[in-house]
């Protein structure tokens, strides 16, 4: 039995041109790294990264239902946020568990424009085309999208657009870009200040050249996309966060909007709610590896009498911190910063320290207050 | 100097043999990030796991590829890992090895047959 072919995006052609290792991810044929994991990582963090995201799933929610059928299903309000902004959220299902973590914003007039993950859009789509109700309507966008991404990403841009130099974090709108309708967000996946860009297919390649002719800028893989997420304190769906994880658990607190908690009107919010008054069973952590290998997903977390309490859900070397870094769940006792615990890599026990998340602190654009 | 079809290599000299993985395995990897080399005095045989060498994103154990008393770990390995990206054949060595039965290397490849091997795979 052979497996299903993988997908490709536009850039397929490209990455197999500049020479990268190319690996199944998401059902899509992706590069994990051209140069190499450590010197791209580097490099995002000290110039631009350029990333081919364009697996993931871009759709539009439009009607004068939208908002409403949206809000029943995330925890965020949607109503207050202002046009030309998005905002993160989660996909919740009934028990108060994340199907999804995504952005979701207002580049247009009307509706919501939405970026899920690769591996989960077609569970995503299927599950909101089932789900929406009265005139709202999901329509799934074939576009491609990138992410470009370092302290001088805004410079490498702004070159091509004033109007992005206006962005902030977090702003999301619709803009002729490169001569092509885009959609941009001054947002990521690194930690870092930067723009990701939906771009028509048919443009991808051009624009992925015209970017790359920038000395500034070099092509990323999923491989450092990984690790400079890790430093930047944040989840990835179906490893540190899953259907089974509540945004309590997950410490995601933050995408509960206030009035939406008040109304508990989405689902889960029984659970989620029950949660946040009586504390949760399990949270997730940041952890310092003091000591040896890096803990990987699934090392079990010990106490210090060896006990085992929980998990690690991510983990690898940290390039800009030269230590290993790990995220995991354990119970709120243990959670403490500074809290010692042991974490079993083949078998032993090794050193380790809650820390505070972001390992790297973030360097996101906040506008100055006109 | 000799290589095996795990991508190992040894270099004999006397009855202290130097092994470390090949050039070819190490680009494979991609970036090394941890080392994990074995204590002086462990004795190995053909075929165990002797080693552990770790990328930034996954571990692999190392084989040994002849069978003895280790001498030495590689010591620089664990403070800089990327030794075995920059000279996997050289200063990239993971462990010195008495070797107690020389005779196995006649089994393995010289740098000619596994240049065609590689063409192999």
């Amino acid at each position: 039995m052979s497996d299903q072919a993988l997908k490709t995006t536009p850039l397929n052609a490209a990455h197999r041109a500049l020479g990268a290792r190319m690996v199944g991810f998401g059902g899509y044929d992706m590069p994990v790294q051209y140069e190499g994991v450590l010197a791209e990582h580097r490099w995002t963090r000290e110039h631009v990264g350029l990333f081919d995201v364009s697996h993931m799933g871009q759709a539009r929610i439009t009607g004068t239902d939208a908002i409403a059928q949206f809000e029943r299903f995330v925890p965020g309000d949607y109503e207050i946020v202002k046009p030309g902004k998005q905002k993160y959220t989660l996909l919740l299902n009934e028990q108060g568990g994340v199907m999804d973590d995504l952005m979701a914003g207002k580049p247009f007039e009307d509706g919501l424009y939405i970026v899920v993950n690769a591996g989960n859009k077609d569970a995503d789509f299927a599950f909101l085309n089932a789900n929406l109700s009265g005139d709202a309507k999901l329509e799934v966008l074939d576009r491609a999208l990138l992410a470009i991404q370092g302290p001088e990403a805004a410079a490498v841009m702004a070159a091509h657009s004033a109007e992005l130099a206006d962005m902030g974090f977090m702003d999301c709108r619709a803009i002729r870009l490169f001569d092509e309708d885009c959609i941009v967000s001054r947002s990521g996946y690194t930690g870092e200040d930067g723009y990701e860009i939906s771009l028509p297919s048919a443009a991808a390649e051009r624009v992925w050249n015209l970017l790359l002719s920038d000395e500034r800028v070099k092509p990323v893989g999923l491989g450092a996309r990984d690790s400079l997420r890790l430093e930047a304190g944040l989840p990835l769906h179906g490893h540190d966060i899953d259907a089974a994880t509540t945004p309590v658990e997950a410490g995601l607190t933050f995408a509960l909007s206030k009035s939406r908690k008040e109304r508990a009107d989405f689902a889960g919010a029984d659970v989620i709610l029950k949660q946040l008054a009586d504390g949760p069973a399990r949270v997730r952590v940041g952890l310092h590896v003091k000591e040896g290998a890096p803990a990987r997903e699934g090392a079990e977390i010990a106490d210090m009498d060896g006990a085992v309490i929980g998990k690690v859900t991510s983990g690898g070397p940290s390039p800009s911190q030269g230590r290993n870094i790990a995220m995991g769940y354990v119970p709120p006792a243990f959670a403490e910063l500074g809290a010692e615990l042991k974490v079993l890599v083949r078998g032993r026990p090794a050193a380790a320290e809650v820390v505070a998340t972001p390992f790297v602190p973030t360097r996101y654009y906040r506008k100055p207050k006109a | 100097m000799k290589f095996t079809k795990d991508h190992e290599w040894v270099r004999l000299d006397g009855d202290v043999a130097t092994v470390g993985i090949s050039k070819h395995a190490a680009d494979a990897l991609g970036d090394v990030v941890f080392v994990e080399t074995p204590e002086a005095g462990k004795t190995v045989s053909v075929g165990d796991s002797f080693a552990v060498v770790e990328s930034v994103k996954a571990a692999s154990d190392v084989y040994a590829p002849i069978a003895g008393e280790v001498i030495e770990g590689n010591a620089v390995l664990a403070s800089a890992p990327e030794t075995v990206n920059a000279d996997a054949e050289g200063e990239g060595w993971f462990a010195k090895i008495k070797v107690s039965d020389a005779s196995v290397l006649d089994g393995l490849m010289d740098r000619a047959a596994y240049d065609a091997y590689l063409t192999t795979l």
